[in-house]
């Protein structure tokens, strides 16, 4: 039976070798007899760790990956410290220095690379070794117990890994590079800088821009000297000047080797049999040198042998991480801007932080992050995509939503990169403000927030640029800027909770009543405070208070989303998304007889009947009879429900049917901010849950309820608010998070950012005492009790249906301007 | 030369709301202030032709409903930082309520220049 299976010999245990091993045993386990030879008489560990090791973060021991017992287990016969000194591929056999030999019908080079000596006189001294294996670390370990002063050659990543390995060792280590800036190979200049600056205030010592000519001693060495005739005295030298593919077998074998062992796309040297991975291959002209494209290569490879059908490897962009310096540091892809390439860059020397992307036809190329490396794995992941980025470059430079680098209204962070910006750089995307208007402002005598939003409107209208505009406020306006107590628009100063206090302290009834009384400035107030003080007097007093509706925005006047020619749009209520043929058909006919100009099915699971005249949409509802959806208010929205346990084959409850109620339960709630609700019947959360306001999943037994979602302008996913068993209680806590929302929220703030301002933790805690939940749901049930449907009130009330119409088709009456003005004086007289 | 027309009734305008009529092929946007003025404009907004009659009226100012633009409804005028203007209309209303608004004939359209000329 055994002797069925083809012989796979592997020669290098190292990480790209086993590595290939690992993957085919997993494709073709009963295919091959395996057996590896390893030079190292270890087994196969992780080399990247080496830098831990030495550090003192990790052991030897943790750092293998398969130990021996994974040998014996898999059936692999193990050779450890045995070199192959020769392949015969006439016979198909290995020769091992031991005396040990072994045929093969496959055979895997895979002997990775050494550390590059400098050819230079004393380079053969003791005390002299280069930064590969377990041996070199244990080497520098014994050198830092009889010695202080250690040189590392080579400022790449390598060598000031190991420099800081040694500095922990607790030696004197100064570092020796020939180029002019560190790290050259992964950063560009101004990353390169603030690294060593970082690693200078760790102690490390650096000599630039010098060429190690000889090592000095006898036996041992005792010092470098350098070109220019200048020494450094140095008992251990770490030789870290890069790599050489280790081809030195495959070249008296008679294998194809340039660099590396040459290779095609399916790891195939111009040898019958015999393959290559890892550091010692050439690939397309590269020999990789970090562990991710090796292991591509190795996927490849065991596919191949594996005889599972395989697209070739078709090479690796790469990215690296300083990993043990206490700096983070990530490079990715072209760091250095090619031409007709363009590079945005982000600095921050106050909190060390450096960013750069290189984009190219609005493609990500490269990345270099320094300082702050969160999202060097989602920006190497574009750079691999290669998807069209336009209109990200900010949001991804930024790394995070650009309102979020707001912290305390400071605007300090970001300043390099404020003064980098072009002048005619756009700030503000909303109202389209350079960075040029915003300066003239400043210099024209703005010195508030305020005071550029009024005559700029910079950050009137999203606000996301809010900090850059503060960030421009310091910069040019400097001791001048006015920190104004800024109130909830231009009207007052009195912020959100002083108000609402305020309105509950005395009793203010009426908007009009609450700006008179709390001294606006304006008398009539204007489109920002009229609507959150009409909306914060509905939520106090849901039984008193008489809805303004002059104070609303022109949708929630007109219960329809008003469209840029002045025609409104039509969404009316379908619960949870389900709809029926009947209701189908109404919907069509009638758009219709409306002469409605488009139909859409939106992105919340409805229909919206486009183009609508203002004075048709009374007439429109009426032949709907459906509820108003609500599309156009800060208000319940929809309810987003996937098919469930009614027809799916994974649904564990009723998505629909919890929809459904959730949606009468909430319709017509008016809230702070849009809101938007989504159940799904098991966690494959085909209804988006996890990305709106409330968003309930089914599990089996009960049903997850998530919090504070948001899909718009920042995604944010939701936070898990906990786990209930039946339908009340999930309707019992969705009432009471929305009706807590309602009460605390600032007007247009939604529960994403109002979750994240107060906690979930905090939102936790008031849900979970049982009196207070029941009381939030009994006050939003009185609230909700009280409400109509919009829709049909218009349509019943001539009062309200007028103000669709246009005015009575004007008679007109001829007049000159002598009789008009006679009549003015009648009517004065 | 310009052309008078009687246009609704005070009533017909909620306080702090506003109608819209079309004289001859005009669209004109009547606003009833807080304190019963009515002002009459030509209902396009400067900016990018928002539906005027559809905004918040704050004091003698109209927010236009797409962006937000404040329109000084007496004078016609964009209020800063924004430029540019619009028609306005002298208006009276009447003891019984009638409103009267005196459009400029140049600003009528031809069907409307031949029939009531002053
Ligand atoms: C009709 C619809 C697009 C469609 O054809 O699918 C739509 C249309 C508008 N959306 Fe939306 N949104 C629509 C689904 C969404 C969704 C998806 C969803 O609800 O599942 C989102 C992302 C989810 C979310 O809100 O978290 C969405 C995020 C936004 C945002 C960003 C909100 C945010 O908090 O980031 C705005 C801007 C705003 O509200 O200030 C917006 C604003 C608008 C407005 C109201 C802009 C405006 O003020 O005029 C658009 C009205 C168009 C019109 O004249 O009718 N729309 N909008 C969708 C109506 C769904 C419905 O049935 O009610
Ligand atoms: C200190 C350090 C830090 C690193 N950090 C990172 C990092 O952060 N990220 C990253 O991606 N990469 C890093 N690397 C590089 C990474 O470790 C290598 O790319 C990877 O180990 C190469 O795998 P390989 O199998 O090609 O070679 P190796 O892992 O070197 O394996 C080759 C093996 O073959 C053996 N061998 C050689 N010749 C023979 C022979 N004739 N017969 C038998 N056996 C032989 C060698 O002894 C060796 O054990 C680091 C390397 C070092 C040294
Ligand atoms: S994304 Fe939404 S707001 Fe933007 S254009 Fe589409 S519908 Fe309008
Ligand atoms: S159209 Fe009126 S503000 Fe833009």
């Amino acid at each position: 039976m055994a002797n069925k299976r083809k012989k796979l010999v592997l020669v290098g245990n190292g990480m790209a070798g086993v590595r290939t091993i690992e993957h085919l045993l997993k494709l073709a386990p009963d295919l091959y007899d395996i057996t590896i030879f390893g030079a190292e008489p270890h087994p196969n560990y992780n080399r990247i760790m080496l830098s831990s090791v030495l550090a003192g973060g990790a052991s030897m021991e943790e750092i293998v990956i398969n130990d021996l017992d994974w040998y014996r287990e898999n059936g692999i016969t193990l050779h450890l410290g045995q070199a192959v000194s020769k392949i015969d591929s006439d016979n198909r056999r290995v020769y091992a220095e031991g005396g040990i030999e072994a045929d093969y019908d496959e055979l895997i080079v895979a002997t990775g690379s050494d550390a590059f000596i400098l050819p230079i006189p004393g380079a053969d001294k003791e005390g002299v070794i280069g930064f590969r294996d377990i041996k070199d670390c244990v080497a520098m370990q014994e050198a830092s117990r009889k010695h202080k002063k250690a040189a590392v050659i080579g400022g790449g990543l390598l060598g000031l890994e190991a420099a800081r390995g040694l500095l922990n060792l607790g030696m004197d280590v100064t570092v020796i590079h020939i180029n002019e800036y560190l790290m050259e190979r992964q950063l560009d200049r101004p990353a390169s800088l603030m690294l060593q600056k970082e690693l200078e205030a760790q102690g490390m010592k650096f000599l630039l821009k010098k060429q190690t000519e000889a090592v000095l001693g006898k036996q041992r060495a005792k010092g470098l000297l350098f070109k220019d005739g200048s020494m450094l005295e140095a008992d251990l030298v770490v030789m870290a000047v890069g790599i050489r593919p280790n081809v030195a077998l495959a070249q008296r074998s008679g294998l194809a080797v340039e660099r590396g062992i040459v290779v095609d796309d399916y790891m195939r040297t111009n040898v019958p049999g015999i393959y290559s991975v890892g550091e010692c291959a050439q690939h397309r002209g590269i020999a990789y040198g970090l562990v991710a494209p090796l292991y591509e290569q190795g996927a490849v490879l065991a596919k191949s042998l594996a005889g599972v059908p395989v697209d070739g490897y078709a090479g690796s962009v790469t990215s690296t991480k300083l990993k043990v310096s206490g700096v983070d540091v990530f490079s990715g892809g072209i760091f250095v801007e090619p031409e007709g390439a363009r590079a945005l860059r982000y600095q921050d020397e106050i909190e060390g932080v450096y960013k750069k992307l290189v984009i190219m036809e609005n493609k990500l190329i490269g990345a270099v992050l320094f300082g702050e490396t969160g999202e060097g794995a989602s920006l190497f992941s574009l750079i691999k995509s290669g998807e069209n980025i336009a209109g990200r470059e900010k949001e991804l430079l930024l790394g995070l939503p650009a309102d979020a680098l707001a912290s305390g209204g400071g605007g300090g962070s970001g300043t390099a990169r404020l003064e980098a910006m072009p002048v005619d750089e756009i700030v503000c995307g909303c109202n389209g403000v350079s960075k040029g208007d915003i300066v003239s402002a400043i210099e024209g005598g703005c010195t508030s927030l305020g005071q550029i939003k009024g005559c700029t409107k910079a950050s009137a209208s999203c606000g996301g640029c809010k900090p850059l505009v503060e960030g421009l406020l310091q910069i040019h306006a400097g001791d001048d800027v006015v920190t104004v107590k800024e109130g909830i628009c231009g009207c007052t100063s009195l912020s959100r909770d002083e108000i609402v206090a305020d309105i509950k302290r005395m009793g203010l009834k009426t908007v009009k009543e609450v700006m008179n009384v709390l001294e606006w400035n304006n008398d009539e107030g204007c489109s920002k405070c009229r609507p959150s003080l009409n909306y914060y007097l509905g939520m106090l007093f849901p039984a008193e208070y008489k809805d303004e509706k002059e104070s609303r925005f022109a949708n929630e006047r007109y219960h329809a989303n008003i469209q840029k020619d002045g025609t409104y749009s039509v969404i009316p209520r379908i619960y949870g998304g389900v709809t029926s043929p009947t209701e189908l058909k109404r919907i069509a006919e009638v758009a219709e007889k409306f002469d409605v100009p488009l139909v859409k099915f939106t992105g919340g699971q409805r229909l919206d009947l486009l183009g609508v005249k203002k004075e048709d949409l009374p007439g429109v509802w009426e032949a709907l009879d459906m509820p108003s959806g609500h599309g156009y208010g800060k208000a319940l929205r929809t309810v987003k429900t996937c098919v469930g346990s009614t027809f799916c084959r994974f649904g564990t409850q009723d998505a629909m049917g919890m929809g459904v109620r959730l949606e009468k339960a909430f319709e017509r709630m008016n809230a702070p901010a849009k809101v938007k609700l989504a159940v799904s019947g098991c966690p494959r959360n085909c209804a988006e849950a996890t990305v709106k306001d409330f968003g309930v999943v089914a599990v089996d037994g009960g049903w997850e309820l998530h919090v504070g979602g948001n899909a718009g302008i920042h995604v944010r996913a939701t936070d898990l608010l906990g786990f209930v068993k039946t339908d009340d209680e999930v309707e019992e806590w969705a009432s009471a998070f929305l009706q807590y929302y309602r009460e605390n929220a600032t007007w247009n703030e939604r529960t994403a950012p109002w979750v994240e301002r107060v906690g979930l933790d905090h939102v936790k805690q008031v849900l979970s005492d049982e009196a207070e939940r029941k009381a939030l749901h009994m006050r939003l049930r009185d609230t909700l009790d009280r409400t109509v449907d919009p829709w049909k009130q218009i349509v019943n009330e001539p009062e309200l249906r007028k103000n669709f119409e246009r005015l009575p088709a004007a008679e007109a009456v001829s007049v000159s301007a002598a009789d008009r003005n006679d009549r003015k004086e009648e009517e004065s007289a | 030369m310009s052309q008078q027309v009687k246009a609704g009734k005070l009533t017909d305008i909620d306080p702090l709301g506003s109608r819209r009529l079309n004289v001859n092929g005009l669209e004109i946007a009547l606003f009833r202030l807080s304190d019963g003025e009515i002002l009459a404009v030509e209902n396009r907004c400067p900016h990018k032709g928002g539906v005027l009659s559809e905004g918040m009226v704050c004091g003698p100012v109209v927010h236009c409903p797409l962006h937000d633009w404040r329109i000084d409804l007496r004078s016609g005028e964009a209020l800063d930082p924004d430029k540019g203007c619009i028609e306005t209309f002298p208006t009276e209303v009447q003891a019984d309520g009638t409103i009267y608004l005196t459009v400029p004939a140049s600003l009528l359209g031809a069907s409307g220049t031949d029939t009531h000329i002053a």
